[in-house]
């Protein structure tokens, strides 16, 4: 299995640690002048997303995680079951709630994704940054009030909820930045 | 084991070579060199004489976490020196009285947002000083260039007592491994009987932050352990006579009490050697002129090396070394 040295230690270098993989989102070089070299490093679980603190000495070496990333198109959701292809080479996966995550709210059939896969499993979607979904219920709009920072909830056709301006109606089309779960403007078909 | 050329970690990927700019702006380029002129005039009136000695050669401090860069000089490797030290000594027992220097030293495996292979230090020793002396003198010259008031003079021992509850010189090694624990996983590398090496992580993660926030730190006694070049003052516990300052938690300057007995250096050089070799690294040359000029006779000094790139940065208010130096390693 490859490994990086501490030499190779910087941010974004993807490792594995008791089997897990981890992220390196902040290594600190520290070393008292006559003193012995400290690698200082913030780790982050790619799937339960805990941070780990650790303490490395010049010589020390991590083991690189078998992290690949590819695109998949979601095929469709069964219960608590969604289900994916590999673009390139057709094969399916089944991904549980539990690593989706978030990412159900968006999900529409044949959208493109990017699957994170450590050694060969799934363990990360992520949909597009933007989608267009249509509303499936919201309150109707109230005559005459234009203002944008009125808002309601409405109800999205993946059963997701988006809080949206109070002029957008259902049956609508309207597209939402994925990142940051909100509302950026209306879409005609 | 250590590889020629290897280096330290790199907060990010290095430039692309079309990068040619500068990383510091001109306001810190003309205040590192208005920094300079108040190091040479702080040294000038007190009658010290600038030095200049090589920075290739075939001798090089031996000390366990110093990696020079070894060179191949037709068929002899020569070391780039990692500070003036050994050099300027022989000029002391030659009878520098009071002599100073402003060069570059080089450093393997050194690289981070305070580290640079290739630094500049600022190194001075004066003969007839003892270690209060040699803590005064760094005091003044911090005083004079950095404008920021006294020093606090603080013991290691006190230090730790004070920012990590637990006392350096006589608390059992499994008391200092529980300690580093409070500030995360230790490294599982490090030897259970390495003392200094515990010492160190909590030097580094629970004490050093705090020194040097308010007003500038000397710390000084390191355990007899670190003496490095230092003279051993013999009390119980005995302690170092070393010192080094600290500024807003940064490691700026060290010093020692200078060590004056060859027999004991030659010893410490032994010790080191075989502390490199259990580390997997290269033992370095243990017979040096130094030697010889301590045999003839050092005069009783003190002397400092002082980090000049994080002097700048301190009186910048910069967080990286790249804000001071036009062009550091990623981008030389």
């Amino acid at each position: 299995m490859p490994s990086y040295n501490t030499s190779d230690f910087r941010k974004g270098l993807k490792v594995q640690i008791d089997g897990d993989p981890y992220l390196m989102i902040e290594c600190n070089f520290v070393k008292p002048g006559k003193g012995q070299a400290l690698y200082k490093c913030k780790l982050r679980h790619l799937i339960r997303n805990t941070v780990l603190d650790r303490t490395y000495k010049s010589g020390d070496s991590l083991d690189a995680a078998d992290i690949t990333e590819i695109q998949a198109q979601f095929l469709y959701r069964q219960g608590d079951t969604f289900f994916f292809m590999d673009n390139e080479s057709y094969e399916q996966y089944e991904l549980g709630m539990d690593t989706v995550d978030d990412a159900w709210k968006y999900l529409k059939e044949g959208m493109n994704c990017s699957m994170l896969l450590f050694n060969n499993n799934p363990i990360g979607i992520t949909p597009p940054n933007h989608v267009v979904l249509r509303i499936e219920y919201c309150e109707p709009a109230v005559r005459g009030n234009t203002a944008t920072n009125v808002t309601k909830p409405a109800k999205l056709e993946t059963g997701a909820e988006l809080i949206v301006p109070n002029f957008v109606e259902s049956g609508e089309m309207i597209k939402i930045d994925t990142r940051t779960g909100e509302y950026i403007e209306r879409v005609k078909e | 084991m250590s590889e020629p050329g290897w280096l330290g970690a790199s907060d990010s990927e290095p430039p692309d070579s079309s990068t040619w700019g500068p990383t510091a702006d001109w306001p810190a380029l003309r205040l590192r060199a208005e920094l300079l002129r108040r190091t040479r005039d702080f040294f000038d009136r007190r009658g010290f004489l600038e030095v200049e000695t090589p920075l290739l050669s075939a001798d090089t401090v031996v000390d366990r976490h110093l990696d020079p860069f070894a060179v191949q000089v037709g068929k002899q490797v020569c070391y780039l020196q990692t500070s003036p030290e050994f050099a300027m000594k022989r000029l002391l027992a030659a009878g520098g009285q009071a002599i100073y220097q402003i060069t570059k030293a080089f450093r393997q495996e050194e690289l981070g947002p305070l580290h640079n292979p290739e630094f500049t230090l600022v190194e001075w020793y004066r003969a007839g000083d003892g270690l209060t002396e040699g803590m005064n003198l760094l005091d003044e010259l911090c005083q004079a260039v950095l404008q920021r008031g006294p020093a606090r003079q603080v013991s290691y021992r006190q230090a730790f007592l004070e920012h990590a509850e637990i006392d350096p010189l006589t608390a059992p090694l499994s008391a200092l491994r529980a300690a580093t624990l409070r500030t995360g996983t230790p490294p599982e590398s490090l030897r259970h009987d390495d003392r200094d090496g515990w010492l160190d992580l909590i030097l580094v993660e629970q004490v050093q932050p705090h020194l040097g926030q308010d007003q500038p730190a000397i710390l000084y006694d390191y355990p007899a352990s670190q003496s490095a070049l230092a003279q051993v003052r013999e009390e119980d516990p005995p302690v170092a006579e070393r010192f080094e300052l600290f500024v807003a938690g940064m490691e700026l300057a060290n010093g020692y009490h200078e060590l004056l007995d060859p027999q004991v250096l030659r010893r410490r050089n032994a010790t080191n050697n075989a502390a490199r070799v259990a580390d997997g690294k290269q033992p370095l040359p243990e017979h040096c002129r130094l030697l010889a000029a301590m045999e003839a006779g050092l005069p009783q000094s003190a002397g400092v090396a002082l980090g000049f790139d994080r002097l700048v940065m301190v009186a910048a208010g910069a967080k990286r070394l790249d804000q001071v130096m036009p062009f550091p390693f990623d981008w030389a």
